[in-house]
């Protein structure tokens, strides 16, 4: 009875979806899953359960297990904002965020970075299209750039956010990326300045509902931050979380953490935890092809990414998993995973685990992609490089040795797929080790020094022609 | 009836050959993914004047005695300019059916004058200006500024075929514009000829073309040529209509062999068994066939066939040596005082006194590195510069493609030791003097291992480090050039050397 209702709602009221959802929540308080939603009469498309919602403690929020990360909008030439230069698609984003709020998805996380700083504008428009109380918004100070380190501009920055997001309050607002530059970036950006005392200041004044702080690079500024929640008390706090980082952070590069660590020290505290990179940037869903069948001999039905994202929203104390979806099949993928959750079992976590250690053992670059190391001064194409490289290392078509069977084919595979995805000018020949990247790759990946291994590399297969 | 078979057999002998030298040196001047010039990079090397150039004496004598025997069968054939003429020609005709050519009497001093002038320019170490009339040159010219763009533009085309289709049997090549000069030169010069070749087929080979000339004083003596038999000639004119070379006096029933160039068309054109492609002796033999007279025919197309395959086996002999992306500012060629000249090259007057500006060495450098000079003295004679690119140690391919000895054979392990310059260090364009960065990219793709950073200031380990170049070991490679991030102008640049010297 409860989802015709909602059906013949949604058809008249397009906008409505999100109401009902809000109006819902008042009354289960208890229930971890919602009634089911359908969508059978949509063509082939798989009917979806109920979205699985976590409970905030704090504000007893329920917060749906997928929350949607702003970061990947889609453009109008097809592909996500960050590759292109095209504008974004703000029709596509209406779309993809009345198909979210829809099919229960209420969190939305976005930031004044995103999109080359297009995303929390484009996130405002689609979401005031729709009741305030039917979502959450999360969006951070990301006061990387050393002009912004100023109060003045801090403020600033908050303030447009709300503008940008046509609101007047924020529910999740992070201190964004604690750690990257270490211990001294993060006191020039919200200790010195007070930022942290305002944040703080305005969660009192309700302006902002929780605070927390994502969390990427050193861990001792992460162990800082969680040796004074007694004293700020932290509402939330946003971490990287998947089957390769659980064990492996550290061995993959010394100067990450393991995210078991991380996630142990939350939930020691009782802090919810928000995920992010549940994909490592998409290179859980593009594995080896090997893994592929392994994967689909155990579940046919289900995508790779999928066993990424029931690993991500297994443990307790996860408030929400982040996913930058750019299509709708990202969307409808991920809604598989999470309408409602199927928790991972121990088996199948040793399964992952297992095939964490196969990944390692690829000694693959770390890098996700997130492009926040460009544009380098210099024109090089950082994370394409690495990108190409990755994914011939996983195809296992990496010409190794000359006297290698296949070798002669996978040069020119690697040559002429090199130039086809970063022109000649933008190569890691380019890379001069100026090293102005270094401190702002969220993944500590030594980039001058993976460059220039790769341009020897490189420049021995273009000898060995 | 019989000879009319045998004459057209001849004349489509002489179409087949003149195809598969064309095709063969279009697609070796057009090719932008290196593999061609094995198969027809013997072509070029079988012309008259880059084999004379590069001192292949046995392919010129070779030439010579075909034309003495054959007449100027090399222009109908070898010479891929004389083909092109012959395509234009034949399109009129096609379009225009009653358009015919007539005699008309030689322009011997016109065709001397030319001659005479090519070799004092050439003489005088002008072999740039010179080759503006040269035959097969011209055509390398044409082809390589006007049609290779739009080759590699197809090229680029296939290639994002198959990139979409995962294949990586094709990729994409750089499109470079190689300035005004040689590209108005290339359109100057096809519009010419074609105009000449449109209104009256031959004129250019026989009044412009140094080579026509030389061959022409030959072919008057030839073993072979086209003859009159007086007695069933008509004097019909049906062969003069026909003659490309408007070189057939049907008055006096003769052909003017030093215009010849024994296309056939005359023979095929005779309804009265007039004229004949014989030996002197046969002339004066009875008219009457004798019954041996085709296989002596089928002789002689196949010693034709034979002769000119044997010189392509000789050429090929003589070729066994073989979130955003920062704006990157266009580099700027520098002002080098003395211009490079590719490994092989020997030197700078070596490089000037042989290259007939054909391009081949421009349209294969897979570095983009070669391009034509704009120089007077050097006009379109390669010259080469690193903004694209730079001259890998490991490559060779220009040496094997160069017909003239411009560019004289060598292998990898002599070119990587053959100095053609040495790198200059510009201080007040260097980055780490200028702006305090560290860079070291010119150190690190240096494949001699001459440059070694060093302290800007010796008394400070710790201020930043600079190149020092060891000029000694330096061999001009441009790797540094190429990878220096100062724009537009390098800071660091490789000086010519006028004559190479191996370390």
């Amino acid at each position: 009875m409860n989802h015709i209702d909602r059906r013949n709602f949604l058809k008249f009221f397009g906008a409505g979806a999100a109401a009902t959802l809000a109006a819902c929540k008042g009354k289960k308080v208890s229930d971890t899953t919602q009634s089911a939603l359908s969508a059978q009469g949509k063509g082939k498309e798989k009917a979806y359960g109920a979205m699985t919602l976590r409970t905030n403690p704090n504000t007893n929020d329920r917060v749906s297990l997928l929350g949607y990360g702003m970061m990947r909008l889609p453009t109008t030439d097809g592909t996500a904002a960050r590759e292109s230069d095209a504008p974004i698609d703000q029709e596509q984003v209406n779309r993809l965020v009345d198909f979210a709020l829809e099919h229960g998805v209420n969190y939305f996380d976005t930031s004044p970075a995103y999109c080359k700083g297009e995303s929390e504008r484009s996130t405002g428009i689609a979401l005031s299209r729709h009741p305030r109380s039917s979502y959450y918004i999360a969006t951070k100070l990301s006061n990387f750039n050393e002009q912004t380190w100023s109060r003045e501009e801090s403020i600033k920055m908050f303030e447009n956010s709300l503008r940008q997001l046509q609101t007047d309050y924020i529910d999740y607002y992070l201190l964004h990326g604690c750690g990257m530059g270490g211990m001294e970036a993060f006191k020039s950006r919200y200790e010195a300045n007070g930022m942290l005392e305002w944040c703080i200041e305005q969660r009192r004044r309700g302006r902002i509902r929780n605070l927390g702080f994502s969390y990427h690079g050193d861990i001792a500024v992460f162990d800082y931050l969680l040796a004074r929640h007694d004293e700020i008390h932290w509402d939330f706090v946003q971490i990287e979380l998947n089957y390769l980082d659980w064990e492996f952070a550290d061995e993959i590069n010394p100067r990450n953490t393991d995210a078991r660590y991380l996630y142990g020290e939350l939930k020691k505290r009782g802090i919810p935890a928000v995920i992010m990179e549940p994909l490592l940037g998409g290179r859980l869903a593009n594995v080896p092809q090997y893994v592929v069948e392994k994967m689909k001999s155990r579940r046919p039905e289900d995508s790779v990414a999928s066993w990424a994202f029931r690993y991500a929203g297994t443990p307790d104390g996860i408030l929400t998993v982040l996913s930058g979806m750019t299509y709708m099949e990202h969307l409808q993928d991920n809604l598989h995973s999470y309408c409602p959750l199927q928790p991972v079992s121990k088996e199948e976590e040793d399964f992952l685990y297992d095939i964490a250690r196969q990944i390692y053992d690829l000694e693959l670059i770390p890098c996700n992609d997130c492009k926040y190391c460009m544009p380098c001064p210099y024109g090089v194409n950082i994370p394409a490089i690495f990108v190409h490289y990755n994914k011939v290392k996983n195809l296992g078509r990496l010409p190794r040795d000359k006297g290698d069977e296949n070798y002669k084919k996978y040069r020119r595979e690697y040559l002429v797929g090199q130039d086809r995805s970063v022109p000649r000018l933008r190569q890691a020949d380019h890379c001069i080790g100026c090293g102005q990247c270094k401190p702002h790759c969220p993944q500590n990946i030594q980039i001058p020094e993976e460059l220039h291994k790769i341009d020897a590399f490189v420049e021995r297969l273009k000898r060995e022609g | 009836m019989l000879n009319v078979r045998v004459h057209k057999m001849l004349r489509r002998i002489r179409v087949v050959l003149a195809a598969v030298f064309f095709l063969g040196l279009t697609l070796l001047l057009l090719d932008v993914s290196g593999v061609v010039h094995s198969w027809t990079g013997w072509m070029a090397k079988a012309q008259l004047l880059p084999a004379l150039l590069a001192g292949n004496f046995l392919i010129v004598a070779l030439l010579l005695i075909l034309t003495l025997i054959f007449g100027r069968l090399y222009c109908s054939t070898i010479c891929p300019l004389g083909v092109m003429q012959d395509l234009v020609a034949r399109l009129n005709r096609r379009m225009n059916k009653r358009k015919r050519y007539s005699y008309s009497p030689a322009l011997t001093w016109l065709r001397y004058a030319f001659l005479g002038l090519f070799v004092v320019l050439m003489f005088l170490g002008l072999g740039g200006i010179a080759a503006l009339i040269a035959p097969y040159s011209t055509f390398g010219r044409i082809t390589t500024h006007l049609l290779q763009p739009v080759w590699a533009l197809c090229n680029n085309g296939v290639a994002a075929l198959a990139e979409s289709v995962g294949s990586y049997a094709v990729s994409e090549t750089e499109i470079i514009f190689y300035g005004w000069l040689p590209l108005g030169i290339a359109v100057v010069t096809v519009v010419l000829i074609c105009a000449l070749a449109w209104r009256g087929g031959r004129t250019w080979c026989n009044t412009v073309c140094p080579v026509g000339t030389v061959l022409g004083l030959l072919s008057r003596f030839s073993f072979y040529k086209i003859r009159f038999d007086t007695d069933n000639c008509t004097k019909c004119g049906a062969c003069s209509r026909a003659c490309k070379a408007s070189c057939i006096d049907v008055k006096l029933q003769a052909v003017d062999a030093s215009r010849c160039v024994t296309c056939g068309n005359c023979l095929t054109k005779c309804k009265f068994d007039a004229l004949h492609y014989i030996a002197p002796l046969a002339a004066k033999a009875s008219p009457k066939q004798s019954p041996e007279e085709p296989a002596d025919k089928g002789r002689r197309s196949f010693l034709i066939t034979s002769g000119l395959l044997a010189t392509a086996a000789l050429a090929q002999e003589g070729k066994k040596l073989d979130g955003g992306l920062a704006a990157i500012e266009d580099k700027k060629e520098p002002s080098r005082q003395t211009p490079l000249t590719p490994p092989g090259s020997l030197s700078a007057r070596n490089m000037q006194t042989h290259c007939t500006t054909c391009q081949l060495c421009v349209s294969e450098c897979p570095n983009h590195v070669l391009r034509p000079s704009t120089k007077l003295d050097t006009l379109l004679q390669p010259t080469m510069s690193y903004e694209h690119g730079f001259c890998c140690p490991e490559c060779v391919r220009c040496s094997e493609v160069c017909p003239t000895g411009a560019i004289r054979p060598l292998t990898r392990e002599t070119k990587s030791s053959t100095q053609i310059g040495h790198a200059v260090w510009m201080k007040k364009n260097c980055l780490p003097a200028r702006d305090g960065v560290t860079c070291g990219n010119c150190e690190r793709h240096c494949p001699a291992g001459a440059i070694t950073m060093i302290p800007l200031d010796p008394a400070d380990e710790a201020s930043p480090k600079v190149p020092a170049v060891n000029t000694a070991v330096c061999i001009g490679c441009g790797a540094c050039e190429y990878v220096c991030p100062a724009r537009p102008y390098p800071a660091i640049y490789v000086e010519g050397h006028e004559v190479h010297h191996e370390k």
